[in-house]
C-alpha cells in the first residue's frame, strides 16, 4: 500500500464541475496527511481538456480514462477498481454529489474500503477521522475509521477550489472495461423547473418551509411577499407536496439564487436547501427554533412563531 | 414479481437537546418512518396496484421500539415486513458494509426482483446504503431517482427513470431489473394510511430475525467506523436575533428591511 490519495473528478455535459477543483485541495491536505502523493483522476468526456484543467498546484498525476462521454456508474466503478489497483492508495476522494451518491459506495463496497460519506472536515493519523453532521446538520460527530484504508466523499463547498495552475503529470490510463458489466444506460438529459417566474433574477426572495405546515398557509408568506415587493420562493418539501411549482424551489436540486434579501420563513437550513440560497447578499430567518442551522448563516433573525411574526411584517408594510 | 423496500425508524431531535456521550439524550428524540423511505413505500404500493400477482415486502434492521413505524408501512399496503435486531447489532453507528451485509442474506432468502431504498436516512444521512447493496448482491441500481415509469417496468422489466441531479437537471437512464433504486422525495405522493389499511395492519406479519437466522454471526457486524464525538456545531453566526413580542420584532426587522430597500415604493 502506498501513501498515495486518489480523487476522481467530476464532470457534466462538457465541464468540471466546482467540487473537482475543491476534491484537489481535500486530497491535498490528506496526501500532505498521509505522505503521499495526490492522484487525480478524470473519467469519460473530454478528458484532455480536463486533465489540463486539472494541472493544479498540489497534483501530482492526471489520469485520464478515456472511455464514453457522460457518467456512466458502471464504468465510473470499473475505471477506479482498476485505477486502485494501479495506484494501490491509502484513501479514495469522491464528491458527495448524486452521481458521487450513485457510484462511490459501489466503489467502497467492491473493493471493501470502509465509506464515509458528506465529511465536512478530516485529520490523518494512521487511519481517517472525518467530522459529520447529523440530523438535518444540529449536531457534528466525528468518526474514526478502524482501517488502514478507506473511501470517503466530500461534501461540496466545504474546502476551497485549488486554482493555480501548474504541470502536472498527466497519464493515459489504458483500460479495457468489461463492457457486458454495463448494464444502464443514460438516454438524455432533461431540464426542469422552468415557467413564468425565475426566482434567481429576484431582489428579494421570500422563502417558505415546512413550517408552514398547511397549504393554504401558504398564502400568507404571499402576502408577505406582496407587501415587500419580493418574490416568492420554497424549500423542497413544499414543491414535492405540490403546493408550489418546482420553478420556485431554491437549493441543491433547485435554483441557485442570489438576491439582495432572502428571507427564510419557517426553514430549517439544511445543507441542500443552503447550498442555494448561501449566496444572498442578506439572509434573513423566521423560525421557532433557536437551534435551526439557518440561524448559522443567517444575517438578522426572529426566533418566533411565524403565524404571530408574519402578519405584524405584511401590517408593517401596510400589506393586507 | 416481489418488491423489497427497506424502511428505517429515524430519530428526529426536538428544538431544545441536550447530548449524552456520543448520542443525543433519548429524552429529546422522536421517532418517525425516515421521510425518503415513506415515498418509497409509496412507490412500491402503486407499482402493486399497477400490477398483478406484485408482493410488497419491508426489511428493516432495528430493535422492537421500530414495529411501530413498519405497521405504518404496512397500513399504507405493504404485504409484510422482516426486522432484523441482535445484541450485535446494537452499535453507536453502523456503517454502510454492515447494513449492506445484513440486507444482503436477506435478499439472498426473498429473492426480490426489485428493491427499493430511501436516498437517505434524515438521522445519519450516509445516503449510501441503496448502491451498496446493489453492488454486494451484484445487481444493478440508480441512485436519486425522481420519477419511474410503472408501465415500462411492468412491460419490459427495464427501470426507466429519471436521477435528479443538481441544478434542475434531470438524468434519463435505463436501468435493468432486478435493480436497487434509492427514492428521492417527491416521486410521488405518499398515502395517509386509511382506518381499514390500520386495522388490517394489525393482523400482517413481522417477522423477527436475528443473525443466526440470515446466517450471520456477530464478527460479519463489525463496523469499521466509530462514532467518537458528538456536538453541538459552534455558530459562526453573527446574526443579529431579535427579540420580544411578534409586533416588536416585527417592527424591528421591518426597519432593518426598510434600510435595505425593501418595500419601498
Ligand atoms: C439529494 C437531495 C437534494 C435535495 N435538494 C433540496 C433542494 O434543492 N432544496 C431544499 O430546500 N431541500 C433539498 N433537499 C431536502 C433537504 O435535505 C431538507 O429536507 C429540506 O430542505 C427541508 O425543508 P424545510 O427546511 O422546509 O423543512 P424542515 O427541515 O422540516 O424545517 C422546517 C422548519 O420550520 C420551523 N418551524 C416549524 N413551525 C414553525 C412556525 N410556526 N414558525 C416558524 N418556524 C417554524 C422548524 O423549526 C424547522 O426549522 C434535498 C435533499 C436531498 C437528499
Ligand atoms: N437500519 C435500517 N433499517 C432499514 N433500512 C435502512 C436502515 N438504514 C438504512 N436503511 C435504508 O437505506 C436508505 C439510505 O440510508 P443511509 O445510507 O443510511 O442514508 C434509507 O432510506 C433506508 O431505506
Amino acid at each position: 500500500m502506498s501513501a498515495d490519495v486518489l480523487a476522481v473528478a467530476e464532470h457534466r455535459r462538457g465541464d468540471l464541475r466546482d467540487v473537482s477543483f475543491e476534491l484537489v485541495t481535500a486530497g491535498r491536505e490528506l496526501a500532505d496527511a498521509t505522505g503521499g502523493d495526490l492522484h487525480v483522476a478524470v473519467i469519460s468526456g473530454d478528458v484532455d481538456g480536463f486533465a489540463e484543467e486539472l494541472s493544479l498546484d498540489g497534483v501530482d498525476v492526471v489520469h485520464t480514462v478515456d472511455y464514453g462521454e457522460e457518467f456512466n456508474h458502471d464504468v465510473y466503478v470499473q475505471a477506479v477498481e482498476a485505477l486502485y489497483d494501479e495506484v494501490d492508495p491509502t484513501a479514495v476522494v469522491m464528491p458527495n454529489s448524486v452521481n458521487g451518491l450513485d457510484y462511490a459506495p459501489a466503489v467502497a463496497e467492491r473493493l471493501a474500503l470502509p465509506l464515509v460519506t458528506d465529511a465536512v472536515g478530516f485529520e490523518w493519523d494512521g487511519a481517517l477521522t472525518a467530522t459529520r453532521e447529523m440530523y438535518g446538520s444540529k449536531v457534528e460527530t466525528t468518526v474514526e475509521v478502524e482501517s488502514e484504508r478507506v473511501a470517503v466523499t466530500i461534501r461540496g463547498g466545504e474546502w476551497p477550489a485549488e486554482e493555480t495552475h501548474d504541470g502536472a503529470e498527466v497519464r493515459a490510463f489504458d483500460f479495457e472495461p468489461d463492457e457486458d458489466a454495463i448494464r444502464s444506460t443514460v438516454t438524455g438529459f432533461e431540464e426542469v423547473g422552468a415557467g413564468d417566474v425565475d426566482i434567481s433574477e429576484a431582489e428579494v426572495l421570500v422563502s417558505v418551509g415546512r413550517g408552514i405546515e398547511e397549504e393554504e398557509n401558504i398564502e400568507l408568506v404571499q402576502r408577505l411577499a406582496d407587501a415587500l415587493g419580493a418574490t416568492l420562493s420554497s424549500s423542497r418539501p413544499i414543491v414535492d407536496n405540490g403546493w408550489l411549482p418546482k420553478n420556485r424551489q431554491v437549493g441543491q436540486s433547485g435554483k441557485v439564487v442570489t438576491p439582495k434579501v432572502y428571507i427564510a420563513v419557517g426553514i430549517s437550513g439544511a445543507v441542500q436547501h443552503v447550498a442555494g440560497m448561501k449566496g444572498a447578499e442578506t439572509i434573513v430567518a423566521i423560525n421557532t427554533d433557536p437551534n435551526a442551522p439557518i440561524f448559522d448563516i443567517a444575517d438578522y433573525g426572529i426566533v418566533g412563531d411565524l403565524f404571530e411574526v408574519v402578519p405584524e411584517l405584511i401590517e408593517e408594510f401596510g400589506g393586507e | 414479481m416481489k418488491v423489497l423496500v427497506t424502511v428505517k425508524e429515524v430519530a428526529e431531535v426536538e428544538d431544545d437537546f441536550e447530548i449524552d456521550g456520543t448520542g443525543v439524550d433519548d429524552r429529546y428524540l422522536e421517532y418517525d418512518l425516515n421521510e425518503w423511505d415513506d415515498y418509497a413505500v409509496e412507490e412500491a404500493v402503486q407499482l402493486q396496484e399497477a400490477g398483478d400477482d406484485i408482493e410488497v415486502v419491508s426489511v428493516t434492521i432495528g430493535p422492537e421500539r421500530a414495529e411501530e413505524t413498519i405497521r405504518m408501512a404496512l397500513a399504507k399496503g405493504v404485504d409484510r415486513a422482516i426486522r432484523v435486531w441482535d445484541d450485535a447489532l446494537d452499535q453507536d453507528l453502523l456503517d454502510t458494509a454492515t447494513k449492506a451485509r445484513v440486507f444482503r442474506a436477506v435478499v439472498e432468502e426473498e429473492e426480490p426482483d426489485l428493491i427499493l431504498t430511501g436516498v437517505q436516512a434524515g438521522d445519519d444521512a450516509f445516503g449510501a446504503t441503496g448502491v451498496a447493496l446493489a453492488e454486494s448482491v451484484g445487481q444493478e441500481w440508480a441512485a436519486v431517482v425522481n420519477q419511474l415509469d410503472i408501465d415500462h417496468l411492468l412491460a419490459e422489466n427495464v427501470a426507466r427513470v429519471h436521477r435528479e441531479l443538481e441544478g434542475g437537471v434531470e438524468e434519463l437512464t435505463d436501468v435493468e431489473l432486478p435493480a436497487v433504486l434509492t427514492i428521492q422525495t417527491g416521486i410521488n405522493e405518499p398515502r395517509y394510511a386509511s382506518l381499514r389499511g390500520i386495522r388490517q395492519a394489525q393482523s400482517k406479519e413481522i417477522a423477527p430475525k436475528t443473525l443466526a437466522d440470515l446466517g450471520l454471526e456477530a464478527g460479519d457486524v463489525e463496523s469499521s467506523l466509530f462514532l467518537t464525538e458528538m456536538y453541538e456545531p459552534e455558530s459562526e453566526s453573527d446574526a443579529t436575533l431579535f427579540e420580544g413580542s411578534a409586533e416588536e420584532t416585527a417592527a424591528e426587522l421591518a426597519s432593518v428591511l426598510r434600510e435595505k430597500g425593501v418595500g419601498a415604493e
